[in-house]
C-alpha cells in the first residue's frame, strides 16, 4: 500500500469531534453498564457484538480481551464505533435509555479499539492454510469484513480495490469529524496482517474480468458498493459538484480544496449533512440545504439534523432546484420552484408537487448534490440477476452465479445502507463461502 | 480538633496515646469497587507517635476550649498494672471526660502484647480493665476487637471488671491486595506488606452483627452498660441502624478521612429529619428499638412464605433477575414472548437488528410463583427501585419454628425419610 500520507491533509476544523474517553471516564461509564443478560443492545447491533461482555472487560482492565470480543463479531469495530448511528441501534435499545442516559457504547467500543490499534496489538493469530483461494472485489467495509473473516478461517484471500486505498466509504466518504482516514487505513492494515493480499487499482470489468477470477479462485465475493450521485437532469448540471467527491476532497486534498462563500447543498440525507458541514467549516459564510420535502420527511438521522442546525446551516425546505445559474463558468445561484406536499407516493412519503409561478433564486457560488448513489451498474455487465437494480442474492448472500457472493450497499434493495450492515454481510458471506469450501464444522 | 468541633461534632476520641512508637510510610491501603473510591481502608498505622506529654497538654487545652464537648482519650500501654495506673492518672489530670481502653488494634501493637492481643483473650481483658478501674475516676470504655470468634466473651469480661461502657468494633485484620505489576502487597512498605486494620463502609454489616450480639446477650445487656457503636458509619442511615441495634453513641473515622469533618452536618440533619418522620423525639427513644427483632434461625417461622413479583410497568428488561434465578437459584423466572409462549434467551432472529426490533420483541420476565421459594436473590440484583417486591403470602401451613419442631418431632429433624414424610404431609414441595 502507498504509505504517502495524503490524509495528513485533514483540516483542523474537520478533525474527529469526539475526544477519546480517558481511562477513568471509560471505567466510570463501563461501571454504569448493568450487564444485561441476553442484552437488547446486542440484539440491536446488526453484527450482534456481545456488548455487555466487551464493556465488562473494559471494567476489569482487560482491553485486549475487550477488543477481541468486538472483533470476533465485527472486524471493523473501530470504524463502527465512530460511524454507527448508535441512537438507532445499540444505544437506542439500552435499558437505561428510557429514564436515564444510555451507556455510551460507541465511545466505549472506540476506547477498546483505540487501545489495540494504538499499541499495535493483534488479537487474532493466523490460521492454518486450507489451500482454498477466494477473491474479494471491493475494499469497502463489506469486502474487508468478508476478506478478514475468510483469512481467519485459513483461506488465501486476494482483495481487489479499484482505488489507491482500500477502506471504501470509511476512507473516502465519511466526514473526518466522525472518522479520520488513519482509522480506516489501520483497519485495512489489520486485515492485511490477517493474511489478506490487497491489490489496489484493480477494477472488475476493466483490467479484471470476472471469468479470470472464476478460473483462478474457488469463490468470489463482490462488495462493489454503489455508483456516483445521480443526475438531477436540470439545466446547468455540469456546475454541480458530486457530494461524495466533495467529502473525499475534504479528506484528501488539504488546503487545495475550494469551498465557496455561499454554498448550496441539494439533498437532506446524512451525506448531504456531511457536505453542508464541510462547506460551513471550510467556507466562510452561508450554507443552505435545499430539500423538496420538509424536515419530517428527510432521510438524515434526527441527531444529524440536530447537529447541522447547530452548525448554523440554513434550510430551504419545499424547494426543488430547476436550474443552476452561471456566468462565464462561475456559479451565481440556484433557481428553485416552491413545492407543496401531496398524497403519499411509492416511498410512503407525501409526494412533493410544484406550486405554480413560485420560482425563486438562491444566490450561490458553489452547488453540491447529495441525493443518494446510483445503483451498481456492474451487476448487469456481469450478467448478475438484480432486484430493483441491486444485485440479487439468496439467504446465503450468493448471487445468481454459483460461487459468486455479494454484500454491502450493492445488495441493499431493502432497508437503509450502512457500514455496520455491510460488515455483517461480509461476515455472513464469509461463513457461507467457508461452508462451501470446506463443508460444515 | 478545633475544626472538628467547629463543624459540629459532639465529641472526639483522642487516639491513641501510650507506649512509645515509630510509624512507617505507606500506612493506608484502600479497596475501591466499581469506580467508587474507598469502600474500605486498611491501615498499618500505630498509635500516636507524637510525644506523650505533648498529647496530654493539647488534650487539656482542647477540653478547656470546648467544655460542652466530650473528649475521650484512647489509651494503650504495656500490660503492667503500674504502667496502666500511670497513664490513667495522667489522662485524668487533663480534664478529659472519659477513657477508652484500646484492646483492638490488630497490627503492630498486638505484636508487642497490646491492642488486640489483649482483646482476644477475655482473661487479659478482665485483668487489665480491673487495673484501670482501681484508679479511674472518670468513665472507662472498653473497646472490643472484632478479630475474635465470639465478641460476647471479651464484652462479658469487661462487664465483670467493672467497665463503665463498651465500644465496638475496632478494625478487622485484612490484606487489601497484591499489585499485579510489581507482585508486592498493597500498600508496599519498602517492598514488604502485611495485615492491617480494615475499616470503612464495607465493614458495617460485620459491626452491626457484633453490636446485636451484645444487645442480645443476657449478661452484657443485663449490665445495661452503654455501647458506643462504630464500624463503617458514613451516612445518617448508617447511624440510625447502629442506634436501632443498641448503640447510644456513635463514632466515625473512615468517612471523615475520606470527606472531612463537614459530613457531620448531614449525619445530624438526616437523622433528625428521619426521627421527625418516624415520630422519635429523642435519641434514647431510638436506641435499641430493633434489638428485640434480632433472633436466631431456630426461632424463625418456617411457614412464613414470600414470593417475588415483578412490576412489569417498572421493569426495564435487563434480565438480571432471570440469569441470577436460572444460573444460581431456583429456575422459577421465565422469559415470556409477546404471544405468551415461554422462550429461551437469545431466541430472536439473528437477521433482525435495530432499536425497534430489539425493544419491541424483547420478552418479559415473569416469576412462576408456585415454584418460587422466596430466596430474594432477584430482589437483590434488580437495578430498579421497587420493581421486584417480595410479596408475603398466606401460608397453608401452621406456624412452626425449627426449635419447636425439634422438641415436638425430633425424628423429622434427624432422619431424611421422616423429613420426606413430614414434607408430604405439610405440602412442602421443593424441586
Amino acid at each position: 500500500m502507498n504509505e504517502n500520507v495524503a490524509w495528513s491533509a485533514e483540516r483542523e476544523v474537520l478533525k474527529e469531534t469526539l475526544p477519546p474517553l480517558t481511562p477513568h471516564e471509560a471505567l466510570v461509564e463501563a461501571t454504569r453498564c448493568l450487564m444485561c443478560f441476553d442484552a437488547p443492545c446486542t440484539h440491536a447491533c446488526p453484527t450482534h457484538i456481545d456488548i455487555p461482555k466487551f464493556i465488562k472487560k473494559i471494567y476489569t482492565g482487560n482491553l485486549k480481551g475487550s477488543a477481541r470480543t468486538i472483533l470476533e463479531s465485527n472486524l471493523l469495530g473501530a470504524t463502527c464505533a465512530r460511524v454507527c448511528p448508535v441512537q438507532e441501534l445499540c444505544e437506542g435499545a439500552c435499558v437505561l435509555g428510557s429514564e436515564h442516559k444510555p451507556i455510551a457504547i460507541g465511545r466505549l467500543q472506540r476506547h477498546a479499539m483505540d487501545y489495540v490499534y494504538g499499541k499495535g496489538v493483534d488479537v487474532f493469530l493466523k490460521s492454518k492454510p486450507t489451500g482454498k483461494k477466494v477473491a474479494v472485489v471491493g475494499g469497502g467495509p463489506a469486502g474487508l469484513s468478508c476478506a478478514g473473516e475468510l483469512a481467519r478461517c485459513g483461506h488465501e484471500v486476494t482483495l481487489f480495490e479499484r482505488r489507491n486505498y482500500a477502506g471504501g466509504l470509511s476512507t473516502f466518504g465519511i466526514i473526518g469529524l466522525r472518522e479520520p482516514v488513519v482509522i480506516a487505513l489501520a483497519e485495512v492494515q489489520m486485515i492485511e496482517r490477517l493474511g489478506v493480499r490487497v491489490e489496489t487499482q484493480r477494477e472488475i470489468g476493466k483490467d479484471l474480468p470476472l471469468g479470470d477470477l472464476q478460473r483462478n479462485f474457488n469463490a468470489i465475493f463482490l462488495g462493489l458498493g454503489l455508483g456516483a450521485t445521480p443526475n438531477l437532469g436540470i439545466y446547468g448540471e455540469e456546475h454541480i459538484l458530486d457530494g461524495l467527491e466533495y467529502i473525499e476532497r475534504s479528506k484528501m486534498a488539504g488546503p487545495e480544496m475550494k469551498v465557496g462563500k455561499n454554498v448550496v447543498v441539494i439533498g437532506a440525507g446524512n451525506t448531504a449533512i456531511d457536505c453542508a458541514t464541510i462547506a460551513k467549516r471550510l467556507g466562510e459564510e452561508h450554507v443552505t440545504m435545499i430539500y423538496r420535502r420538509t424536515a419530517s420527511e428527510m432521510t438524515a438521522y434526527p441527531h444529524e439534523y440536530d447537529f447541522i442546525k447547530k452548525e448554523g446551516v440554513r434550510f430551504e425546505f419545499l424547494a426543488q432546484p430547476i436550474r443552476v445559474l452561471a456566468k462565464d463558468g462561475h456559479v451565481e445561484g440556484v433557481e428553485c420552484v416552491r413545492m407543496s406536499l401531496g398524497q403519499k407516493d411509492a416511498s410512503g412519503r407525501p409526494a412533493p408537487l410544484p406550486v405554480q409561478d413560485s420560482h425563486f433564486v438562491i444566490p450561490a457560488d458553489q452547488v453540491v448534490k447529495a441525493i443518494g448513489q446510483e445503483k451498481p451498474s456492474l451487476a448487469a455487465r456481469l450478467n448478475l440477476k438484480t432486484m430493483r437494480g441491486y444485485i440479487a442474492v439468496n439467504e446465503k448472500l450468493e448471487t445468481s452465479i454459483a460461487g459468486v457472493y455479494a454484500g454491502g450497499d450493492c445488495i441493499r434493495a431493502v432497508g437503509a445502507a450502512s457500514t455496520v450492515m455491510a460488515v455483517q454481510d461480509g461476515k455472513l458471506a464469509a461463513r457461507a463461502i467457508h461452508e462451501r469450501l470446506v463443508g460444515r464444522g | 480538633m478545633h475544626r472538628a468541633f467547629e463543624a459540629g461534632w459532639g465529641g472526639a476520641v483522642w487516639k491513641t496515646i501510650g507506649a512509645p512508637v515509630l510509624n512507617v510510610s505507606n500506612r493506608y491501603g484502600a479497596w475501591h469497587y466499581g469506580g467508587q473510591k474507598m469502600l474500605a481502608i486498611n491501615n498499618v498505622e500505630l498509635i500516636s507517635d507524637r510525644p506523650l506529654e505533648q498529647n496530654l497538654r493539647e488534650i487539656a487545652e482542647v477540653k478547656r476550649a470546648w467544655p460542652d464537648r466530650a473528649v475521650i482519650v484512647s489509651a494503650m500501654v504495656e500490660s503492667k498494672p503500674e504502667t496502666w495506673h500511670d497513664i490513667i492518672r495522667k489522662i485524668q489530670d487533663t480534664g478529659a471526660d472519659g477513657i477508652e481502653l484500646n484492646y483492638g488494634c490488630p497490627h503492630g501493637m498486638s505484636e508487642r502484647g497490646m491492642g488486640s492481643a489483649v482483646g482476644q483473650v477475655p482473661e487479659y481483658c478482665e485483668q487489665i480493665t480491673g487495673w484501670v478501674m482501681q484508679v479511674a475516676k472518670i468513665p472507662v470504655i472498653v473497646k472490643l476487637t472484632p478479630n475474635i470468634s465470639n465478641i460476647v466473651m471479651p464484652a462479658r469480661a469487661a462487664v465483670a471488671a467493672g467497665a463503665n461502657a463498651l465500644s465496638l468494633i475496632n478494625t478487622i485484620n485484612s490484606i487489601i491486595g497484591v499489585d499485579l505489576d510489581t507482585l508486592e502487597l498493597v500498600p508496599s512498605i519498602g517492598g514488604k506488606g502485611g495485615h492491617g486494620g480494615y475499616a470503612g463502609p464495607a465493614v458495617k454489616p460485620i459491626a452491626l452483627n457484633m453490636l446485636s450480639a451484645l444487645g442480645t446477650d443476657p449478661v452484657v445487656s443485663g449490665s445495661q452498660l452503654p455501647i458506643s457503636g462504630m464500624g463503617g458509619i458514613s451516612t445518617w442511615p448508617d447511624a440510625a441502624e447502629f442506634l436501632l441495634l443498641g448503640a447510644s453513641s456513635l463514632q466515625v473515622c473512615t468517612a471523615v478521612m475520606h470527606f472531612g469533618f463537614r459530613i457531620v452536618e448531614d449525619l445530624c440533619d438526616g437523622l433528625s429529619n428521619w426521627m421527625d418522620e418516624k415520630g422519635f423525639k429523642t435519641i434514647p427513644e431510638v436506641v435499641g428499638k430493633s434489638v428485640h427483632r434480632v433472633s436466631d434461625f431456630k426461632n424463625f417461622d418456617l411457614s412464613f412464605k414470600a414470593v417475588a413479583r415483578i412490576d412489569q410497568e417498572k421493569c426495564i428488561r435487563c434480565d438480571l433477575c432471570y440469569v441470577a434465578c436460572n444460573d444460581t437459584a431456583h429456575q422459577c423466572i421465565d422469559l415470556i414472548a409477546k404471544d405468551g409462549s415461554v422462550v429461551a434467551p437469545g431466541s430472536y432472529d439473528v437477521r433482525s437488528n435495530g432499536r425497534e426490533a430489539a425493544v419491541q420483541t424483547r420478552p418479559m420476565v415473569k416469576v412462576r410463583e408456585e415454584d418460587c421459594v422466596g430466596c430474594r436473590l432477584c430482589f437483590n440484583v434488580c437495578p430498579v427501585e421497587n420493581c421486584i417486591r417480595m410479596v408475603e403470602e398466606t401460608s397453608e401451613r401452621p406456624s412452626v419454628t425449627w426449635d419447636e419442631l425439634t422438641q415436638k418431632q425430633r425424628d423429622v429433624t434427624e432422619d431424611w425419610e421422616k423429613m420426606k414424610a413430614y414434607r408430604e404431609k405439610m405440602g412442602i414441595h421443593i424441586h
